[in-house]
C-alpha cells in the first residue's frame, strides 16, 4: 500500500507536535515546514521509522528571502524520497538572517557532505556538526556568500563594459 | 580547527613526518590534476601514497563554476535552456528536455502526445551519446584507443540527428516551452532510421572488443567498488548506483513524457564496481534503442507543440502580418513570459542519474531561485572513498567509469 | 592507403635550386618545419573539449595536418588549445601551464568563452584568457564546429609559417611577455 501524505502529517505531528507544520501540496510534491533546531531530529524520524522510510536524500539546498522578517531571511530546502513507496517530500528550515545556523545532515546521509558545502559556500549557512565545512566550488580567498541576493552576478572590476550601451545609466549621451 | 579544513597537502604532509614504514620508506603526496590528461575534465585530487597505493585522497572541485544558478536568477525563463545545455554538454537534449518539463509542470500545461514521443526519441538518442563517450573513453584509460576512435564516428551520426533537428550539433538548446521549435523533418527521421540499422552492429563489436577482454576484465572487476548502502547514502543515481545493484530509475519511478508507454528493463549490476558500471551503461544503450524503436513504430501524428500562445513563439509569418501574434513575440523574445508563484521540483533521468530543476518563481520574469540537482556532484564526493586501498592505476579508471562531466559538477 | 598519390607533401619554399644544391631562407625553412609538426597541448575544460574530441576523432582528423600528437607535457607543446570556459579559480594554472611551455609557444583561445568569457559575465568566470596570457587566434563559436577548430589551427599555421626566427627575442615580445608580467 502506498504511503499517503496523511499519514506523514499525522505521524510528525504526532511525535513533534508544532515543531513541524505548514503542510501543503504543491505541484506533486507534499511539502512542510520544520522548526530549525529540530530539522535534523525530524530528518532522522523520517528515514529511521518504519513505515515512513525516507531512504534517500535527493537534494538539499538554500534560498535567500532578504525581504522576510529577521526570522525567516535564509531557508534550507531538503527532498527526500522514499523509494519502497515512491513518495517525495519537500521539507524546508527558515532561519535567522544574522546569523544562520542548521544541524548538519550528514551524520544521516553520507551524500549531505557536499551539497551542504555548496549551499555553505554560497549562503554562508553554518551546519553545525560538519566535518569538514569549507568553500568548495568558489575559491578560498572570497570573503562574501555570492548567491545571497544583494550580490551582484556580473564581476564588478569589469573595464571593458560601457554602461550606457546596457542601458545601466539614464543619459545615453553624455557618459559622464 | 579541525584538521579537515586545512589544505590537504599540509594534512598529509604532517601524516607524511608522524608515520614511518617499516622498511624505511615514506608516504608521499601526488597532485593528479586539475589538468591531468587521463581525468576527463578538471578536478584536483590531492592523493596521500604508499608507493603505488593510495592511502587518503581530498578532491577539491569548482575549477569551472561559472555561477549557473546566479545567471538564472538573472535572466528570463527563456534565457536558460542555454544554460542547461552546458551542464552535462555530454547528453544536453536531455537537459534542455528536463528544463521544459520543469516550466510546463509549473505552468499547467498539457503537451500533446507526439511532443512527448519525440522527446523520448531525443532523449534516449543523447543517453546512448552519452554513454558511447563514457564507455569508449573507458577503453582509452585501460589502453585501447581503437574502440573510442570507431564508435566515435557514430556520435557524429547523433549530431546530424540533433543538427537536422535544431541546427547545433553539441549545445543544442532544443525546443521551447510546450513543444519543439519546428516539426522534425523527413530527413531527420530518415537519419534516425539508419542510425538504428548501423549502430546496433557498430555497438556489438565495441562489446566484443572489450566485455570478454582479459586485460580489460582484469584492469575493471573489483576496481572502485562500492557497495548498494553506501551508493544510496552517497546519493548515487543514476547507471553509477544500478551497478550496485539498486534499479533505481527516474524514468520508471515517476514517467514523464510518457515513459510509461514503452516497453523496456533496467539493467542492474551487482557489485558496483568499474566493470559493472561499463556492462550496465553498455546494457542501457541497447535498451535506449529499443525504446528509440517503440517511440517511431507509435508515433502519433498531431501539432509539434502544445497551444499556449502565451508561452510559445509564434510563427514568423504571422509576426509579420497579424497584430496579435507580433504582440506575443514581442513579450516573450523580451522574457515577459507569464510564470505565476510557484514551486516545483522535476526530476529526469539524465545520461548519470537523476537531474533534478528545483524552481521558485514569485511572479517576477525571472526565477527567484532555481537549483539544478546535478547527479555528477553528489556522487563524485564517494570518489575518494572508492579508491582508498586501491592502486593509482585504478582510481584512473574508476574516474574515468563514473562519467564525471565537469560542467555538471560545477555548475 | 597504399597509393602513393594520395599522399600531399608540403612543398618546398621559394628559392634557388640546382644540381645538387638548394639554397633559401632559413626563416621559410624553420617555419615549415615548424608549422606542419605543431603539438598541441589539450588545456580542454568543457563543451569545446568534447568538440576537441570530435576534431581528433576519424571523421575530422586533426592528424591531416601534422597535429595528432597530442603533447599533455607543456613542455615538448608548441600550440596551446584553451577550450572551454576558464574560472578565476583555474587562471593561474592556465598561465602556469603556459609559462611551463618552451619558446617557441602559441596560443589558440576556442570557443567564446575562452575568447572573452562568452555568456558567463559572471564573478567566477575570467573574462577572455588573454587577460593572463597572449593569444594568437581566437576562434569564434559556442561551441565551435570541428570545421572551425581546423580552421583556427590552419590560421595559426599560416602564422607559424610566416614568422621570423628572431622574433622570440625582439623586444617587442619582451614588452609583450613584460606587460603579462610573464619573465
Amino acid at each position: 500500500m502506498a504511503l499517503e501524505t496523511t499519514v506523514i502529517e499525522d505521524k510528525l505531528t504526532e511525535k513533534f507536535g508544532d515543531k513541524v507544520f505548514g503542510f501543503v501540496d504543491i505541484k506533486d510534491m507534499f511539502s512542510f515546514e520544520v522548526e530549525a533546531a529540530s530539522a535534523n531530529d525530524v530528518l532522522r524520524f523520517l528515514k529511521e521509522d518504519a513505515v515512513l522510510r525516507f531512504n534517500f536524500l535527493t537534494d538539499v539546498c538554500g534560498v535567500h528571502y532578504p525581504d522576510n522578517e529577521v526570522e525567516r531571511q535564509f531557508a534550507v530546502v531538503y527532498h527526500l524520497h522514499n523509494w519502497m513507496d515512491n513518495v517525495r517530500i519537500r521539507i524546508k528550515a527558515f532561519l535567522n538572517g544574522e546569523n544562520p545556523e542548521i544541524d548538519s545532515a550528514t551524520n544521516l546521509y553520507l551524500g549531505a557532505n557536499w551539497q551542504e558545502r555548496e549551499t555553505y559556500d554560497f549562503y554562508g549557512i553554518i551546519f553545525k556538526g560538519h566535518p569538514q565545512l569549507k568553500r568548495i566550488l568558489n575559491m578560498d580567498e572570497m570573503t562574501v556568500f555570492p548567491m545571497r541576493k544583494e550580490y551582484p552576478m556580473e564581476d564588478g572590476g569589469r573595464t571593458d563594459k560601457d554602461d550606457r550601451f546596457f542601458g545601466r545609466k539614464p543619459d545615453n549621451v553624455n557618459n559622464n | 580547527m579541525s584538521d579537515l579544513l586545512l589544505p590537504p597537502e599540509l594534512r598529509y604532509a604532517k601524516m607524511i613526518e608522524q608515520r614511518q614504514n617499516e622498511d624505511g620508506s615514506e608516504l608521499a603526496i601526488l597532485n593528479l590534476g586539475p589538468t591531468h590528461p587521463a581525468t576527463h575534465g578538471i578536478f584536483q585530487n590531492i592523493l596521500l601514497m604508499d608507493g603505488e597505493r593510495i592511502l587518503d585522497g581530498e578532491g577539491t572541485v569548482g575549477y569551472i563554476h561559472r555561477a549557473f544558478e546566479k545567471i538564472a536568477e538573472n535572466r528570463p525563463f527563456y534565457q536558460i535552456t542555454p544554460l542547461t545545455d552546458r551542464m552535462n554538454y555530454c547528453s544536453s537534449p536531455i537537459n534542455n528536455m528536463g528544463w521544459w518539463m520543469t516550466l510546463e509542470k509549473a505552468l499547467d500545461i498539457e503537451v500533446p502526445k507526439r511532443v512527448q514521443y519525440l522527446r523520448v526519441i531525443i532523449m534516449e538518442l543523447a543517453r546512448i551519446a552519452d554513454h558511447i563517450i563514457c564507455n569508449s573513453v573507458l577503453g582509452v584509460d585501460t589502453g585501447a584507443l581503437t574502440g573510442f576512435l570507431y564508435v566515435f564516428q557514430y556520435r557524429e551520426k547523433i549530431y546530424e540527428i540533433y543538427e537536422e533537428i535544431c541546427g547545433a550539433r553539441l549545445t543544442t538548446n532544443m525546443g521551447r516551452i510546450g513543444g519543439f521549435e519546428r516539426d522534425w523533418s523527413p530527413a531527420a527521421f530518415k537519419k534516425i532510421n539508419d542510425f538504428l540499422e548501423e549502430f546496433p552492429a557498430i555497438w556489438t563489436e565495441f562489446e566484443n572488443l572489450l566485455s570478454r577482454n582479459r586485460i580489460f576484465m582484469d584492469r575493471t572487476i573489483n576496481v572502485g567498488p562500492i557497495s548498494a548502502e553506501k551508493a544510496m547514502s552517497y546519493g548515487f543515481t543514476g547507471p553509477n548506483l544500478r551497478a550496485a545493484g539498486i534499479d533505481y530509475d527516474v524514468r520508471v519511478m515517476k514517467p514523464y513524457s510518457s515513459y510509461e508507454d514503452f516497453e523496456f528493463d533496467v539493467p542492474v549490476g551487482q557489485s558496483g564496481d568499474t566493470y559493472d558500471r561499463f556492462c550496465v551503461r553498455n546494457a542501457e544503450v541497447w535498451e535506449s534503442l529499443k525504446i528509440i524503436k517503440q517511440a517511431l513504430e507509435k508515433l502519433p501524428e498531431g501539432p509539434f507543440h502544445a497551444n499556449v500562445p502565451d508561452y510559445y513563439l509564434p510563427p514568423k509569418e504571422d509576426v509579420y502580418n497579424n497584430m496579435e501574434a507580433l504582440i506575443y513575440h514581442f513579450k516573450i523574445v523580451m522574457g515577459e513570459v507569464p510564470v505565476p508563484k510557484t514551486e516545483v521540483y522535476h526530476a529526469v533521468e539524465g545520461g548519470n542519474g537523476e537531474l533534478g530543476f528545483y524552481l521558485i518563481t514569485d511572479g517576477s520574469r525571472t526565477p527567484y531561485r532555481l537549483h539544478f540537482r546535478r547527479p555528477c556532484f553528489i556522487y563524485y564526493q564517494a570518489f575518494n572513498d572508492m579508491v582508498k586501498g586501491q592502486m593509482l592505476s585504478d582510481a584512473i579508471a574508476t574516474l574515468s567509469s563514473l562519467n564525471v562531466i565537469a560542467g555538471e559538477l560545477d555548475a | 592507403m597504399s597509393d602513393q598519390k594520395d599522399i600531399k607533401i608540403v612543398g618546398a619554399p621559394a628559392g634557388i635550386e640546382g644540381q645538387g644544391f638548394f639554397a633559401t631562407k632559413l626563416d621559410e625553412v624553420v617555419g615549415l618545419a615548424r608549422a606542419n609538426s605543431l603539438w598541441p597541448l589539450p588545456f580542454a575544460t568543457s563543451c569545446c573539449g568534447i568538440e576537441f574530441m570530435a576534431t581528433m576523432a576519424a571523421t575530422y582528423d586533426l592528424a591531416r595536418f601534422g597535429s595528432e600528437r597530442m603533447s599533455f607535457s607543456p613542455r615538448q607543446a608548441d600550440m596551446l588549445l584553451v577550450m572551454g570556459t576558464i574560472a578565476k579559480k583555474m587562471a593561474p594554472i592556465l598561465r602556469q601551464v603556459y609559462e611551463q611551455m618552451a619558446e617557441p609557444r602559441w596560443v589558440i583561445a576556442v570557443g567564446a568563452c575562452a575568447s572573452s568569457g562568452g555568456v558567463f559575465d559572471t564573478y567566477s568566470v575570467l573574462q577572455g584568457i588573454d587577460k593572463v596570457i597572449p593569444v594568437d587566434v581566437y576562434v569564434p563559436g559556442c561551441p565551435p564546429r570541428p570545421e572551425q577548430i581546423l580552421d583556427g589551427i590552419l590560421t595559426l599555421q599560416d602564422i607559424v609559417k610566416n614568422e621570423s626566427v628572431r622574433r622570440r627575442s625582439s623586444p617587442e615580445y619582451q614588452e609583450l611577455l613584460a606587460s603579462y608580467n610573464i619573465t
